[in-house]
C-alpha cells in the first residue's frame, strides 16, 4: 500500500505514484485555498491509484500505439512509392493501416470513456460511503469539493493525452525518420489540446449525472447510454431528420441540395462528437479547407493546397468554442446542484 | 450512577445557544422553536426518537442547513453566516459515519488534517496520538475495509479530535455496536470532557447509555423539546402535578390463600397512598404523593409477604420515555 499523505519524503511510493507530489507542484498555480488545495490533492492520488483509470489508460494507450504503428508501416511504404512528402507526419495521426482505424478515432471513441470513469461516482460515490457528510463538515467552502475533483480529473486527462501523444509521436518519428515540421507540432499540440477539452466534456457530463443521481449505478449507466446515443445516433438522428423537412428526391435542384446539406450539418453538430471528429479532421488534415458542402463554381479557380496553421485554427474557432461551453454548462449544473443539495447522512 | 463529575450549574461560559431556531421542510416542522444553551465543558445529550428533529438541529448548528427561522451561536458565531469559523472550532461525527474504503485508517485521517490545514508534520504526529488513544494504533496501516463496526465508529472519534476541536458533535455514536464497545467509547467522551474541558453534544436515542454520562440533556419529540436539564431533575419537572406510581410485585405463597385483595386493603391505608390498582397476577400499580417505597416494603414484610419488585415509576428516562415517544412514533 502506497502512502500518499502521511510521509513526506514518499519513501516506499512505488510506480507512477511516486510522481503525485511532481504532479501537485506542476498544477499547484491552478489550486489555491487549503481545502480546494487538500481535495485536489487527494482526488490526483485516487486517480493515480485507481485501477479503473489503470486500465482504461491502458487500452487508450495500447490502441493508440498500435493504431500509430500500423500507419507508421503503411505510410512508410506509400513514401517510397510516391515520394510524397507533404505533412507525413500527420498522417500518422490520421492514417488507417489496414484492418485498424487511425489514432483518432481510437481517441475520439476511447476518450469519452476515460471522461466518463474519472467523473460518474465522484459525488454520489462519496454520499454513498457516508464520507460526503464528513468532508462538508470541515472548515472548507462547499465548492472547494466539487472543483477540486473536477480540476484533478482535467489535471489527469491533460496528463494522459500529452504523454500518449508525445509517446506516439515518438514512436512514429521512429518509425518512419521524418521529423515534423514546426508547423505540424503546432496541430499536433493543437489536437491534444482539443481531446483535452472534448474529454473535459465528457467529465463534465458524468460529474453532473453523479451529483443528480443518488446511486453511482445509475449515474454510470446514464453516462454509458448518452455516450451511447451521442457517439452513434445523433448523426443518423441528424440525417432522418434532414430527409424529413427538406427531403431530396432523384430531382432535386442545387439550391434543396444545398439547405439538406445545411441542416444536417448543423443538426450533426449538436453532438459534441461531431464537433470534435470536424475539428480533428481541420486540424490534423490541412488540405481541408472548408467542412461545408462546397459547390464547383467555388472552387473553380481556387489554387490547391494546404491551410496554414492559423487558419485552420481560424475554422475550428466556433467548435472549440462549442465544446468548452458545453462543457462549462455541464460543470456549471453540476456546480450550482451540488451547492444546493441538503447535506443529510441518511 | 454518574460517570461524570461536573456540576453544570457552575456558571460556564455558554457555547452553544439557540433562540427559537426552526426549520420546516415544506409542511412539516421538523424543528419548532428550538431554545437552547451548552456550557463549556458539558456533555449535553439531544435525546428523542428517530425523527424527532436531532440530526436537523445539528445540521442547524454547523451550517450544514439554513434555519427557516430564529437563530444560532456557536462559540460566538452565527454558523449560517460564519460556517467556516464553526466548522473549523466544532468537530462532527454523522450518523453513519463513512470512510474511503481503499485508504487506510491513517490515510482517512490525514486526509482530514489535510482539509484542516494542519501542517503536515504537525498532523502526522497528532494522528499517531489520536490513533493510539482510541485504541487503533495497531491497525492504523490496515485499509479502512477491514475494519470492524466498532473500529469505525472510534475512529470517528479520532477524526472528529484532528482538529482539535472545542465542541464535537456526535450523532448516535454508539449505534450498532456491541455493549462493551459502547462502554468503552462513552468512557473515553467522558474522559474527553473531563480533562480537555470539551464540550460534547450527544444526539442518541438509547436512553440508559445518555443517562449514564450526559449532564443535562434535551427531550425531543416531534421537533420539540419538551424538557431539558439535568436527568434527575427531569422525571420530576415532566410528571410535575400528577402522581407517582410505585411497581410492586409480591411473590405467590402458600397456594395463592392470600388473595390479592387482601394485599390491596393493607397497602391503602398507608400515609400517602391514593389508589391500589392490581395489574394482574400478584403485581399491584400504587398511586401515591410522595415515594412510599419503604413503607410499602416494611407493609408487606410485616404481612409475611415476600416482596419481588419494588420501583417508582417516572423518575427514569424510560418511563418518559415510554410515555412521550410511543405518540411520537406512531405519528411516524
Amino acid at each position: 500500500m502506497v502512502e500518499r499523505f502521511s510521509s513526506p519524503s514518499q519513501k516506499d511510493a512505488k510506480g507512477i505514484s511516486k510522481w503525485i507530489p511532481q504532479v501537485e507542484e506542476w498544477f499547484s498555480p491552478l489550486v489555491s485555498g487549503p481545502g480546494l488545495r487538500a481535495v485536489f490533492r487527494k482526488e490526483l492520488a485516487d486517480h493515480f491509484n485507481s485501477r479503473r483509470f489503470l486500465i482504461l489508460a491502458t487500452i487508450v494507450a495500447v490502441t493508440g500505439l498500435a493504431a500509430i504503428y500500423v500507419a507508421a508501416v503503411n505510410i512508410r511504404q506509400e513514401v517510397r512509392e510516391t515520394a510524397e512528402s507533404g505533412f507525413v507526419f500527420l498522417r500518422l495521426f490520421t492514417a488507417s493501416g489496414g484492418s485498424l482505424p487511425p489514432f483518432t478515432s481510437f481517441m475520439g471513441f476511447l476518450g469519452p470513456l476515460v471522461g466518463l470513469a474519472l467523473g460518474f461516482d465522484a459525488i454520489n460515490g462519496e454520499r454513498v460511503r457516508g464520507t460526503l457528510s464528513r468532508l462538508v463538515a470541515q472548515p472548507i467552502h462547499r465548492d472547494s469539493i466539487i472543483n477540486g475533483k473536477f480540476l484533478a480529473s482535467i489535471c489527469i486527462i491533460a496528463l494522459m493525452i500529452f504523454a500518449l501523444g508525445f509517446i506516439v509521436a515518438g514512436l512514429g518519428l521512429r518509425l518512419i525518420g521524418i521529423p515534423p515540421t514546426g508547423e505540424e507540432v503546432l496541430r499536433i499540440l493543437a489536437y491534444l489540446g482539443l481531446s483535452v477539452v472534448y474529454v473535459a466534456f465528457w467529465l463534465a457530463l458524468s460529474l453532473l449525472f453523479s451529483v443528480v443521481f443518488r446511486q453511482t449505478a445509475t449515474s454510470a449507466l446514464a453516462a454509458i447510454a448518452t455516450w451511447l446515443f451521442v457517439v452513434i445516433f445523433v448523426g443518423l438522428l441528424a440525417g432522418l431528420i434532414a430527409d424529413a423537412v427538406v427531403p431530396v428526391g432523384s430531382d432535386a435542384g442545387a439550391e434543396e441540395l444545398l439547405r439538406h446539406e445545411r441542416l444536417h450539418q448543423a443538426l450533426g453538430r449538436l453532438s459534441p462528437t461531431i464537433l470534435y471528429d470536424e475539428a480533428t479532421t481541420v486540424l490534423l488534415q490541412p488540405q481541408v479547407r472548408t467542412l461545408g458542402p462546397v459547390l464547383l463554381s467555388q472552387i473553380e479557380w481556387a489554387v490547391p493546397g494546404p491551410l496554414p496553421f492559423g487558419q485552420s485554427l481560424l475554422l475550428i474557432w466556433p467548435h472549440l468554442t462549442g465544446l468548452v461551453a458545453a462543457t462549462l454548462v455541464c460543470f456549471a449544473a453540476s456546480y450550482v446542484l451540488f451547492m444546493r443539495h441538503e447535506i443529510r447522512a441518511s | 450512577m454518574k460517570m461524570n463529575g461536573h456540576h453544570p450549574e457552575d456558571a460556564h461560559e455558554t457555547v452553544i445557544e439557540t433562540q427559537n431556531l426552526t426549520k420546516r421542510y415544506g409542511d412539516l416542522v421538523a424543528v419548532k422553536g428550538l431554545n437552547l444553551k451548552v456550557k463549556r465543558g458539558e456533555i449535553f445529550g439531544l435525546l428523542g426518537p428517530n425523527g424527532a428533529g436531532k440530526t436537523t438541529t445539528i445540521l442547524m448548528l454547523l451550517g450544514l442547513t439554513e434555519p427557516t427561522g430564529g437563530s444560532a451561536r456557536v462559540l460566538g458565531h452565527d454558523p449560517t453566516r460564519e460556517v467556516l469559523e464553526v466548522k473549523g472550532l466544532v468537530g462532527y461525527m454523522p450518523e453513519d459515519v463513512g470512510y474511503y474504503e481503499d485508504l487506510t485508517g491513517r490515510e482517512n485521517l490525514m486526509y482530514t488534517a489535510d482539509l484542516n490545514g494542519l501542517p503536515r508534520q504537525e498532523a502526522a504526529a497528532r494522528v499517531e496520538r489520536l490513533l493510539s488513544q482510541v485504541g487503533l494504533a495497531e491497525v492504523a496501516d490496515k485499509r479502512v475495509e477491514h475494519y470492524s463496526h466498532g473500529m469505525r465508529q472510534r475512529l470517528g472519534l479520532a477524526d472528529v479530535l484532528v482538529k482539535d476541536p472545542e465542541i464535537i458533535i456526535l450523532d448516535e455514536p454508539t449505534q450498532g455496536i456491541d455493549p462493551q464497545g459502547a462502554q468503552d467509547l462513552l468512557k473515553f467522551i467522558v474522559r474527553l470532557s473531563r480533562e480537555r474541558q470539551m464540550t460534547v453534544l450527544i444526539s442518541s436515542h438509547l436512553l440508559d447509555q445518555m443517562q449514564r454520562i450526559c449532564d443535562r440533556v434535551a427531550i425531543f419529540v416531534r421537533g420539540e423539546v419538551i424538557a431539558e436539564g439535568p436527568i434527575d431533575t427531569l422525571g420530576r419537572q415532566i410528571m410535575r402535578g400528577e402522581s407517582l406510581v410505585v411497581e410492586v410485585e409480591v411473590a405467590a405463597r402458600d397456594g395463592g390463600t392470600r388473595s390479592s385483595r387482601e394485599i390491596v386493603e393493607s397497602l391503602q391505608d398507608l400515609p400517602g397512598v391514593q389508589k391500589v390498582e392490581p395489574s394482574g397476577g400478584n403485581h399491584f400499580l400504587v398511586h401515591c404523593s410522595v415515594d412510599v417505597r419503604d413503607r410499602i416494603a416494611t407493609q408487606l414484610v410485616e404481612k409475611g409477604l415476600s416482596l419481588t419488585h419494588l420501583r417508582l415509576r417516572g423518575y427514569g428516562l424510560t418511563d418518559i420515555y415510554m410515555r412521550y415517544f410511543r405518540g411520537g412514533e406512531s405519528d411516524g
